[in-house]
């Protein structure tokens, strides 16, 4: 069982060339920050270091921040052995969002990241099969989930408004 | 007015118009597609089952559409389905007719304002013959609805089509 | 090659065709909308891809669009054969966001519901499992009981199916004065039902010949996929969020927690998820009579907030639903309506292992297979 700040203590250690961060500003849990193009290394140490053993992927969800013109991808972890869990967000721009994959480390985040894309358009580098997920495969309207997002008039020759 | 309403009182003779037996026919043993989208899909299998007895109106669930005269468009229709339900449609043989449980079905139901990609009701693909309102009907509703349905056969006409 | 289908004809020496098979979206034994696409060899199974999203309902959208209180209605319909559960969930999580401790009576009440919500999910997974692969009566036996624990959430808040009952600090409803004897009674008559239910099914040598040895998931896999609720312990691994990461009032009921044991088969095939759910329920009558034994007296609706407007800040919080571990992911930018809401969804998990359970198996398992891990289309697509 190990606190946020020991984790990040051990992640620093071993990757002093990052970026880290730790945000303990939240009502709730402390976040960790990271890079969007690392996190699959990061993921992997998370997982296989004997101390931290984050064997399971808990959720991930993609969140649109149009203020600051980013799409971040939160990734929330959880030790199944240790008992210990994390949040961990990378942030990307909005314009070029581009996250390394971690379907690697855990095959569940497949259809996290699949989601992930098809509502938000975050594109997962080396993802094996980035395609949309809930939406139709030939819609093109643009991310449902972005706070810019307009719903088309039409869809196939169906009414889409009410 | 019943079909056995004009039986006479002793030989089992019934004398009746050719059109009003096949309405009695028909509305008699529709089955109906073993096909379910959303929550309503759940009421629907409750009124099939043990407590409420689809059964005893004829109404037998068929797997294929080919095999059924009714479906009942049980839950949201999402743009994604919508094709897929309208194919259905035309996959079934006439006669044919629809029931549209469900607010959502109807018209979007609690979907219609946000839901980017939810059907506003299921009359916008295919044409309907008995809106069962609610969110979702209780099963009782959907007997109901039935019955409704029913009375339409009922009054068909094999001169004039009605729907 | 369109986007549409991912699969690839192989090529060898010795070329056997791969068929394609499309089942779905509307099959009788998809449990709602899903279509799987199967690449055959002959009768074997070499990739199953499911396809996703016929009921997408856009539920992370309207939360954005609607108040903190008028979003408990939505919750309900994601899994609707467990709104309870998913009402809980979101309720837990906003309170952990807003501080709110509620009444003892209300946490009672919510454990009585939550846990007899999980009965008539599995009497519903249960039931059209075993219609699903040929045993129709338990379908009419499990509806019977099912419609029993109806009408008791009936004449608790007056609905049958989808209750917004749980509210963000509270309930919206007290009980009914009869409610605790009528459960009580229905406790009583059910245990000999379930009996019945595993004379006619669980020990069934059909039955047994259809699920054991069939989709064997090991523990590391599920584990790496996330997996979580009855498959996961189906593979013999004792972990479950009532214990391991308590909430409301579970820590002060005495309950087990049900393994797969592979009585019949391997620890981990579908007669083990299948037998875990039936062990679930004698598990949530014995929470749900001690439950009703300590009920405490109190206000229900006393810690309602008047207004909810959570600090800005995020909250990920995790409830045990019939099918496993449902999480809210809430961001909140201190307005009314929360910015963002994510719902980890057990199904959307359990639902991407149905490759790796049924490579190498018959056509025929598929719907074993599937009806194993007990999924609901409402949760998946949200």
């Amino acid at each position: 069982m190990k606190q946020a700040e020991e984790i990040l203590q051990i992640l620093k250690a071993n990757f002093p060339d990052s970026n880290l961060e730790l945000k303990t500003d939240q009502p709730t849990e402390p976040i960790l920050v990271a890079s969007p193009l690392e996190i699959d290394k990061l993921s992997m140490f998370l997982r296989d270091s004997s101390e931290l053993l984050f064997d399971s992927l808990m959720n991930l969800s993609g969140v649109d921040e149009i203020k600051a013109n980013l799409l971040s991808v939160y990734y929330h972890l959880e030790s199944t052995k240790l008992k210990h869990k994390i949040t961990l967000k990378v942030s990307t721009d909005r314009n070029k969002p581009e996250v390394s994959t971690v379907t690697e480390v855990w095959k569940g985040a497949d259809w996290h990241e699949r989601e992930a894309y098809d509502l938000f358009g975050i594109i997962f580098l080396n993802h094996p099969d980035l395609r949309r997920i809930l939406m139709p495969y030939d819609w093109d309207a643009g991310y449902p989930l972005r706070k810019d997002y307009e719903n088309p008039e039409f869809y196939q020759g169906m009414k889409v408004p009410y | 007015m019943g079909f056995l309403d004009s039986e006479f009182t002793d030989g089992n003779i019934v004398i009746t118009k050719a059109e009003d037996l096949l309405n009695w026919a028909r509305l008699s043993s529709l089955w109906q597609v073993s096909f379910g989208l959303a929550c309503c899909a759940i009421e629907m299998m409750a009124t099939s089952a043990s407590h409420y007895d689809f059964d005893r109106f004829g109404v037998i669930p068929r797997p294929s559409p080919r095999q059924a005269d009714i479906i009942i468009i049980s839950g949201t229709v999402t743009l994604k389905m919508a094709t897929r339900i309208k194919r259905l449609y035309e996959q079934m043989p006439d006669p044919k007719y629809i029931i549209s449980m469900g607010s959502c079905s109807n018209c979007g139901g609690p979907y219609w304002e946000h839901g980017y990609h939810v059907l506003k009701g299921v009359d916008r693909v295919i044409p309907v013959d008995v809106y069962v309102p609610g969110c979702p009907p209780r099963p009782e509703a959907l007997l109901e609805g039935l019955l409704k349905l029913q009375e339409k056969i009922r009054n068909e006409s094999m001169i004039k089509k009605t729907a | 090659m369109s986007q549409e289908s991912s699969l690839n004809t192989k090529s060898s020496a010795i070329r056997t065709e791969e068929m394609v098979l499309n089942m779905g979206p509307q099959h009788p034994s998809t449990h709602g909308v899903l279509r799987l696409e199967l690449a055959l060899e002959g009768e074997i199974i070499t990739n199953v891809i499911p396809h996703i999203g016929y009921l997408h309902r856009c539920f992370e959208k309207h939360c954005e669009a609607m108040t903190y209180p008028q979003i408990v209605p939505y919750t309900d319909r994601m899994d609707y054969l467990a709104p309870m559960g998913n009402e809980f969930g979101y309720a837990i999580a906003m309170e952990k966001l807003l501080g709110i401790q509620v009444p003892e009576r209300v946490d009672y009440i919510r454990v009585i519901m939550a846990e007899l919500q999980r009965i008539s999910s599995h009497l519903v997974a249960l039931g059209t499992y075993g219609a699903d692969i040929g045993a129709f009566t338990p379908f009419l036996y499990c509806f019977r009981d099912r419609e029993k624990i109806l009408s008791l959430f009936e004449m608790t808040c007056g609905a049958r199916l989808l209750y917004n009952y749980i509210w963000v600090g509270g309930l919206s409803h007290d009980l009914h004065p009869d409610f605790v004897r009528k459960t009580r009674e229905f406790i009583k008559e059910f245990r000999p039902n379930l009996k019945e239910v595993n004379d006619l099914l669980s020990h069934n040598r059909i039955f047994i010949d259809r699920t054991a040895n069939v989709g064997i998931l090991p523990v590391d896999t599920a584990i790496n996929y996330g997996v979580s609720g009855p498959n996961l312990r189906g593979s013999g691994i004792k972990w479950d969020v009532r214990k391991e990461d308590p909430y409301s009032v579970y820590h002060k009921f005495d309950y087990d927690i049900p393994v797969g044991e592979g009585k019949y088969g391997t620890v981990g095939d579908s007669w083990d998820r299948y037998y875990v759910r039936v062990l679930e329920m004698e598990e949530s009558c014995k929470i749900v009579e001690q439950a009703l034994d300590q009920l405490p007296e109190g206000d229900v609706q006393s810690a309602i907030p008047k207004r909810i407007k959570p600090p800005i800040g995020h909250v990920y919080s995790r409830v045990e639903n019939p099918r496993g571990d449902l999480g809210y992911f809430i961001i909140s930018d201190g307005s009314t309506s929360p910015y963002r809401v994510k719902v980890r969804a057990p199904s959307f998990v359990s639902m991407q292992i149905m490759n790796e359970l049924c490579k190498g198996y018959m056509v025929a398992d598929v719907v074993t297979i599937l009806g194993s891990i007990d999924i609901v289309l409402g949760e998946i697509d949200r």
